[in-house]
């Protein structure tokens, strides 16, 4: 682990029991995260790209510890947080900070802007009516929105308002990481890349880090600096980001590329859809997770659990046959 | 021209509540020609939904009320059909796929009875023909062994499966128009590419007419014939596709294209429409693009944008620009 490493997984799983029937038979385990592993540096951004079900929330989940992982270590700044009680994992808290999707949902509608900014303040343990008042106003004033906006209600802010609301709130308690789960998915275009530009902003003015999740390729392309694509728990390719786009390797990489319609009539290509759906992570069969959709499968992806391969010092990728 | 199966024209619609009116659609118009993939774009809230209810009068009066305009369609305005009339125009002659197939199907009832259904109503036909039909269409929208999925309800179905139920149910008396409403947005990038080739084909086949409807600028350039770019209930730009997406001369549909992400964009600051879509009960007089607009001048504020031609049915309603051959944004990478 180098000194600019802000966090790092390593073999992080965590399986979901099913159980059906009267007693509650285990009839088997759902394997959301099945193994792991990434890098973030500090400053920089790691984009986490998949497809709905893939585990990419899962994963921000258990960094945060909202959910307890199974199997694997989180190391945040040289220090294990795996077994860490949720006491222990307090002073962190500040440190670790999340940005959902939905800013509708994540807002309480009873508290005004400014309670709900305030509350983690508090949490913080920052003493003094006044001060926190000015911490508010500076925050708010940060985000873009006006420090006159603190007395309202989330409902009287618009999507891309309150998702600048989501932001100042995960930045009052000052954190070095923010796990951005799908921040822009809900968002329309025009406001899309207002939200995006002032992540950005903030990451070169407060040296930020972030895990950015998302299921959009070109959002992800743009923002981060080193990408993981992942399906059924597994990371199929990580590598940096212009290593990524420019020489993708395994096949799932290439059918997300290639099934994005890129905004140009003349370069209307036909979108190369991969057949199926995505498989359920119920029970997944043994051998790579990709094999029933991938055009290159042969006998040995169904018998053996694929490894992760080195491309090169920065691109690893689980697929044997697209290495040389 | 007798090639013109539907044309809007000058249609407005109102939702009146008790304390204020939100003006969804202040005039708008627009052709569908004969085989021809119609992208209506716009970001939430612009109207283009409700245009599209509007055409099948499915919006709920009151509070909605179509304050003027005309839709014809094969020269027939459905604006004055009886009930009775419009029942046999919907399903039969246009079909719409919604964007969220799970809230639309009905999950007490299997696939078959809801294609079943679609079928019965229009067309006196006997059970057995009903079934084979049914098959068909799962068949004709790429659903693995249909016999065993008749029997499925919607649950058992994954997203990509019930937006093709959808699909068969919409095509299920071979509509001339089909009209759909975001209908991949809800789902993952390769089931949409699944989807998106799935209407090609089916257009193709048919020869069908599309209307599609969708916020994402990526769809419209793989699939679009021309383009209406909508904002705050009006048409602020229309064209075909390589109008609109290499020479766009409104300030909106720029700023829209300019947004977007890419990789090639990385390090360099995203350009952003500054401000947030107006509300429609509290729209800006003039252009009500003028609040966020980077052209606006004075008359923008209190005069209504006529429309400016720029040949070739490229429309554009900004009058600055047409003017002042305002040089055009670099073109997309």
């Amino acid at each position: 682990m180098t000194n600019n490493t802000i966090l790092k997984v390593e073999g992080l799983k965590k399986y979901f029991p099913v159980r059906r029937g009267f007693f509650q038979k285990l009839i088997g385990w759902i394997k959301a995260v099945d193994g792991v592993d990434f890098e973030i540096y500090k400053g920089k951004t790691l984009g986490l790209v998949g497809e709905s079900g893939c585990g990419k929330s899962t994963t921000g989940m258990l960094i945060l510890k909202l959910l307890e992982p199974d199997e694997g270590t989180i190391i945040y700044q040289d220090q294990d947080i795996i077994g860490l009680s949720q006491d222990e994992m307090k002073p962190l808290r500040k440190e670790m900070q999340i940005i959902f999707q939905d800013p509708f949902g994540s807002l309480n509608p009873r508290m005004t802007v400014g309670q709900s900014i305030e509350e983690g303040l508090r949490a913080l343990g920052v003493k003094g009516h006044v001060d926190r008042k000015t911490r508010v106003s500076n925050l708010l004033e940060m985000v873009g929105i006006g420090p006159s906006t603190a007395d309202f209600y989330p409902h009287e802010f618009s999507g891309g308002q309150r998702q600048r609301i989501g932001i100042a709130r995960a930045l009052s308690v000052k954190p070095s990481l923010i796990i951005c789960d799908e921040p822009v998915s809900a968002l329309d275009v025009s406001i899309q890349s207002q939200i995006i530009n002032l992540l950005k902003e903030l990451q070169a003015q407060l040296g930020l880090s972030y895990l950015f999740i998302s299921h959009d390729l070109t959002v992800v392309g743009y923002i981060s600096d080193t990408v993981a694509v992942m399906y059924l728990g597994h990371i199929m390719e990580y590598a940096p980001a212009d290593e990524l786009y420019d020489n993708p390797l395994h096949p799932y990489t290439l059918a997300l590329l290639s099934a994005i319609p890129t905004p140009d009539p003349d370069d209307r290509h036909e979108l190369k859809a991969l057949a199926g759906d995505v498989p359920s992570p119920f029970n997944p069969p043994p051998g790579c997770r990709f094999q029933g959709r991938c055009p290159l499968v042969e006998a040995r992806c169904r018998e053996e659990e694929i490894e992760l391969y080195k491309v090169n010092e920065e691109h690893t990728v689980r697929c044997w046959k697209v290495i040389r | 021209m007798d090639n013109i199966l539907l044309s809007v024209q000058d249609l407005k619609v109102y939702f009146i509540g008790n304390e204020r009116v939100a003006r969804a659609l202040d005039g708008v118009s627009y052709e569908v020609s004969k085989g021809e993939t119609v992208c209506l774009v716009g970001e939430s809230g612009c109207g283009k939904t409700v245009s599209a209810l509007t055409i099948l009068r499915i919006i709920p009066q009151p509070p909605g009320k179509i304050m003027g305009g005309k839709v014809l369609f094969n020269g027939q305005n459905l604006l004055d059909l009886s009930k009775e009339e419009m029942q046999k125009i919907r399903g039969n002659h246009i079909a719409m796929v919604f964007q969220e197939p799970m809230t639309s199907l009905n999950p007490v009832f299997t696939v078959e009875d809801q294609i079943q259904e679609a079928i019965t109503v229009h067309e006196m036909v006997d059970e057995r023909e009903v079934h084979q039909r049914c098959i068909q269409l799962l068949k004709d929208v790429g659903i693995p062994s249909p016999e065993g999925r008749l029997k499925d309800y919607p649950h058992q179905l994954s997203g990509g499966q019930r937006q093709r139920v959808m699909i068969a149910m919409a095509l299920a008396c071979d509509p001339d128009l089909m009209i759909a409403d975001e209908p991949t947005t809800a789902l993952d990038v390769t089931i949409q590419a699944q989807i998106l080739n799935l209407f090609q084909e089916l257009q193709q086949k048919r020869q069908m007419s599309l209307l599609y409807i969708t916020h994402d600028l990526g769809v419209v350039a793989n699939i679009a014939d021309r383009i209406y770019v909508m904002y705050a209930g009006i048409i602020v730009e229309q064209g075909d596709a390589s109008n609109i997406f290499h020479n766009p001369c409104h300030p909106y549909t720029q700023g829209l294209l300019t947004s977007l992400p890419s990789r090639a964009k990385r390090g360099s600051k995203l350009h952003s429409i500054p401000g947030t879509v107006p509300d429609p009960a509290h729209k800006p007089g003039g252009c009500p693009f003028h609040p966020r607009c980077d052209f606006a001048i004075q008359a923008c504020g209190t005069e209504f944008p006529r429309v400016c031609d720029y040949g070739e049915g490229h429309l554009s309603r900004c009058p600055v620009l047409y003017e002042n051959k305002v040089p055009k944004v670099p073109k997309m990478t």
